[in-house]
């Protein structure tokens, strides 16, 4: 399975293939319809972030990206997923499998209560990675830009770091498993400007080389480090489940969005 | 005018704030007032068993030690071999002729031979006891009632607790009875308790805290699980001596693995006692151990799904380290609680009298609540003299057990 993933991603990456796409996805938590109709076509190697007002679902889209909601036990997902030419929601595709392939960086930052070198280590160990780890470790914390701060301390404990580094640490934990995607929901919004800043042009760096969904509350963010956004909102016929509104190139959504609705949140009119 | 107001007005609230001072007062009495009775319980539950364990006692001696004295030296310089004629001369044919047919007279050290003439010859019977407070208060009237009652008795201070009293085996004469082996006996039942319950019981608490999902089933096991805590100790005795002593008898006397006590020879051995204690703490190191997983946060659990992790992965590297103290904490007090009980382990059949130490688990047994119930309900007054004495020992080794648990945790979290 794991060599089919990969020759159908290069195959699609190649072509110029999206990098994952949905298909008409709904998540219910119980009988709430929490999203509804989600199609969106995810860019390889570039940044797509997901805004739009509290409550429209954006956490919930993100976590169906790589079956995080299915920890929930009332959570139902129906639709597709497409993820190198696969459905990920098909009964034949290991949820762990796709979770490797898809990483995830969560709201607060939270290293594992081990040393900074471990943090790194273990999910590559747990995934089978036979190499010279110190090797991965050094080059994972450069990649995060991390190395410079912690190259003198990495048997210190991962929760001794600044919450920026925390973030930062697990941005690195991310790509140590050498995933194709990285999911990040709201990751800056525990952290000061500055330590924002800094995942921000770290999450630049990593766009040549990954394909990033983000999801954030911070209009500014979204303007300033995605290539791509996708608006989201409930839908107006009173059974509020979150929709895909609008979805398009950051710069032209920001600017000249089509709809009413994109534009009145976006200038701050409402959310 | 308005300037009035507002003061009526900050003097009406002051008046609400200072009722409102009073009351929350009036709780901190009574709080205080709360702990005051635990702490007076405890210290009073303290003093009774230390006043029962020291105290004045008349002791009257069958044959006057002096005169036993061989040529002047007296009894306790004696070599071995004017040891072993002493005893001769002064026990019954029939009953020396059993002491040779245990072990030769001749090839028993100096000190065992003594401590026989003390048990067969000297027999000091205590005639009397006093507890530590009325030793301490009232010395003159003990000593008329010495010579009213017994002229011919020596009266000692006598401490009921000693090193003699932990390393001595049991007896019927209460002078010489100690608590070994009851301590084996518990050390041993709460090992094999341990032992049982604490993997089954985390194991238990793995399954219904991260893999059991909800439904009809899982809900109707969990109810349950709670509900056994609360069940009194005597129905595990009863449950202990249906399945473990007469069920499982070939098991758990050893018969089926040849390994049987030529002396028991049926089920009511350590073993049984330790499984009846084991199941009896089991459903509460499953909830204690279901919290302390409980408590570890979900954003670990996320992260390590998040890394391809598997569930099996993310408990045994992320869950269990973080829920490890808690599990600890919960089962220490488990534990606590099985060392103290008395009652299942008394219809299990914790021996009356026994005085081999306990070789196994399949020998036959006593602890140390079970031996001082058993002190307790006997007339005689210097049994409870060492009752009291023994719960000091149970005291003590509890302590003992708790503080060395809690010290291995601590390690633990620190290296951590």
């Amino acid at each position: 399975m794991q060599t089919g993933l990969q020759g159908d991603l290069a195959k699609n990456a190649a072509n110029g293939q999206y990098a994952i796409q949905t298909n008409n996805l709904a998540v219910y938590y119980g009988n709430f319809r929490a999203v509804k109709d989600v199609n969106l076509n995810v860019e390889p190697r570039r940044i797509t972030a997901i805004i739009g007002p509290s409550g429209c679902g954006k956490t919930t889209v993100l976590r169906a990206f790589n079956r995080m909601n299915e920890l929930i036990p009332i959570v139902r997902t129906e639709g597709k997923v497409i993820f190198g030419g696969r459905n990920i929601y098909d009964r034949e595709v290991d949820p762990v499998e796709v979770r490797r392939r898809i990483g995830m960086v969560f709201q607060k930052p939270n290293p594992f209560p081990k040393s900074i070198f471990e943090n790194i280590a273990w999910g590559a160990r747990v995934n089978g990675f036979k190499g010279d780890m110190r090797e991965l470790v050094h080059t994972t914390l450069v990649k995060a830009a991390l190395w410079d701060e912690v190259y003198d301390k990495l048997e210190h404990s991962g929760l001794s770091l600044s919450g920026g580094q925390q973030q930062r640490l697990c941005i690195a934990r991310a790509i140590a498993v050498k995933p194709d995607i990285i999911l990040m929901d709201e990751p800056c919004s525990a952290l000061d400007p500055i330590a924002t800043l800094r995942i921000e042009e770290l999450m630049r760096d990593l766009a040549k080389e990954y394909t990033i969904i983000i999801v954030t509350h911070n209009m500014q963010q979204a303007a300033r480090v995605s290539d791509r956004t996708a608006f989201f909102s409930l839908s107006e016929d009173g059974k509020r489940a979150g929709m895909l509104m609008e979805y398009g190139d950051t710069k032209t959504m920001f600017t000249n969005p089509t709809k009413k609705l994109t534009e009145d949140y976006i200038t701050g009119r409402f959310g | 005018m308005r300037a009035l107001r507002q003061r009526r007005g900050f003097s009406e609230s002051e008046k609400q704030l200072s009722r409102r001072h009073t009351n929350g007062r009036m709780w901190l009495i009574a709080f205080q007032m709360a702990t005051l009775v635990g702490v007076i319980t405890l210290v009073v539950l303290l003093l009774t068993i230390i006043n029962g364990s020291f105290g004045y006692v008349a002791v009257q001696n069958e044959v006057d030690p002096a005169s036993l004295a061989v040529g002047g030296t007296p009894l306790e310089e004696l070599s071995q071999g004017a040891l072993a004629v002493v005893l001769r001369q002064n026990v019954s044919a029939g009953l020396f002729a059993r002491f040779e047919s245990e072990i030769p007279v001749a090839q028993r050290p100096a000190a065992e031979i003594y401590d026989l003439i003390q048990e067969h010859v000297i027999s000091p019977q205590v005639e009397a006891t006093w507890s530590l407070y009325d030793s301490l208060t009232r010395k003159a009237e003990i000593e008329t009632i010495m010579q009213e009652d017994y002229p011919t008795a020596e009266l000692q201070f006598r401490s009921w607790l000693s090193l003699d009293f932990v390393v001595s085996k049991q007896s019927s004469h209460p002078e010489i009875a100690g608590v070994r082996t009851a301590i084996l006996g518990s050390l041993w039942t709460i090992g094999i308790a341990i032992f049982f319950s604490l993997p089954v019981g985390v194991s238990a608490a793995i399954y219904l805290q991260e893999y059991a999902h909800e439904s009809f089933i899982n809900r109707f096991i969990q109810t349950n699980i709670n509900n056994l805590a609360g069940v009194p100790s005597i129905i595990y005795g009863i449950l202990g001596l249906a399945v473990f002593v007469r069920a499982f008898g070939d098991f758990t006397s050893g018969i089926a693995f040849g390994a049987a006590d030529p002396s028991t020879a049926n089920g009511r051995t350590i073993i049984s006692a330790g499984l009846t204690l084991g199941i009896l703490v089991l459903p509460v190191i499953i909830i204690n151990a279901q919290e302390a997983i409980k408590a570890v946060p979900s954003s670990l659990r996320e992260a390590g799904f998040g890394l391809g992790a598997t569930r099996w992965q993310t408990v045994w590297s992320h869950v269990l380290p973080n829920a490890l103290p808690g599990v600890l904490t919960g089962s220490i007090l488990a534990v606590s609680r099985a060392i103290g009980e008395t009652a299942p382990l008394i219809v299990i059949g914790a021996s009356t009298f026994i005085q081999v130490d306990p070789g196994g688990p399949f020998a036959k047994f006593t602890t140390l609540p079970a031996q001082i119930y058993q002190w307790t309900v006997r007339p005689q007054g210097a049994f409870h003299n060492i009752a009291a004495a023994a719960s000091l020992v149970l005291l003590v080794l509890l302590l003992a057990l708790n503080a060395s648990a809690i010290l291995l945790r601590n390690r633990y979290i620190r290296r951590y």
